[in-house]
């Protein structure tokens, strides 16, 4: 990552905005298009995300599939309520997770502290306190529909993303399209 | 025979100096003990049968807590609940431990949550909360700055 890091501060800096956007665009959809997910399942919304996992919604179409270790990850779907207990272990696998890297808040209790917001000693109210969240999904819990929307959401959120430190592109980066074939023999 | 007969029949059995009372609720057998014959009537109810402790748990009665035990019988297909009370002052009782080695994490459960020490219990730790939470959040008198009031429109 450094390596890229350097690359995309000296093309900003030697003027070389137009190659950097090219760059820019290449590098958003290879990570926009695979976003494998560590799938933080901490209470009932987990069982939403897992029927978004299996057949009938099927997230591999999106590129987006679970896996279980949060060193191949490269976004986090907080799924459930998480207490004062849990939140060192999140922050824990979190930070094991390598850059880049996404953090999706799935559910009203990870948005907020939902129906948990009052009267309630231990929980956590929002995963926003402790870790920088991308995209929000609210419901108690989410259909998979909101869970596969706030994927795409994510996705259009990366492929605005810019190799230069602290720069974003106003929209999504598009790749050239491929020349239409010529006729052919027929 | 009920239910609550088959455990009233098997609580007259057992020795009067325990002072059981045994009351009827539902169908079901509700043994009121005091707190110093706890062990002992826990051992007698395992020797005749009772091979499984369900359940401990407490109510914040507010001069004392209740503590109370579910004990479960393979042999007989009976249950019956076994309540007894503690100071608040003194919140402290014998472990069940040694005689249903079950009560071990429902024990400590209720330690966490209530405050109530279980003497010769062999791990009392806390198991639902961080080690360093102050305070026992099921008490009535708990207070905690960090929770915040449903205001009362909603």
């Amino acid at each position: 990552m450094a390596i890229v890091d350097r690359l995309g501060a000296a093309l900003e800096g030697a003027g070389g905005g137009v190659i950097l956007t090219s760059v820019d665009a290449l590098v958003d959809w290879s990570r926009g298009q695979s976003l494998w997910a560590f799938p933080m399942g901490t209470a009932c919304c987990a069982m939403e995300l897992i029927a978004a996992s299996f057949n009938k919604f099927d997230f591999d179409r999106l590129g987006t599939f679970p896996r279980p270790d949060p060193r191949h990850t490269d976004v986090i779907i907080l799924a459930g309520t998480i207490t004062e207990k849990m939140k060192p272990a999140v922050k824990l696998l979190y930070d094991q997770m390598p850059d880049p890297k996404w953090v999706v808040a799935m559910g009203n209790c990870t948005v907020s502290g939902g129906i948990f917001y009052y009267d309630t000693y231990s929980v956590v109210r929002g995963a926003d306190t402790f870790l920088p969240v991308d995209v929000y999904i609210a419901g108690c819990p989410p259909r998979p529909e909101s869970m596969m929307d706030g994927v795409l959401q994510l996705r259009e959120l990366v492929k605005t993303e810019s190799l230069a430190p602290g720069k974003r592109h106003a929209r999504e980066l598009l790749l050239p399209e491929a020349p239409a074939e010529s006729g052919g023999e027929s | 025979m009920s239910i609550y007969e088959a455990i009233r029949a098997v609580v007259e059995e057992m020795a009067p100096d325990l002072g059981i009372t045994v009351t009827e609720s539902w169908d079901d057998a509700i043994l009121d003990i005091p707190a110093e014959s706890l062990l002992a009537v826990g051992r007698e109810l395992k020797a005749r049968g009772f091979d499984r402790l369900g359940m401990v748990t407490a109510v914040d009665r507010d001069e004392e807590f209740e503590l109370v035990y579910r004990v479960q019988s393979r042999t007989l297909s009976a249950a019956a609940f076994v309540k007894t009370r503690v100071a608040r002052e003194r919140a402290s009782i014998d472990s069940l431990y040694e005689v249903w080695p079950a009560a071990d994490w429902q024990e400590r459960e209720v330690w966490d949550l209530f405050g109530i020490a279980f003497v010769g219990h062999p791990d009392l730790r806390r198991i639902l909360l961080p080690e360093d939470w102050p305070g026992h959040p099921l008490r009535r008198d708990y207070e905690d700055a960090n929770v915040i009031k449903r205001p009362d429109y909603i």
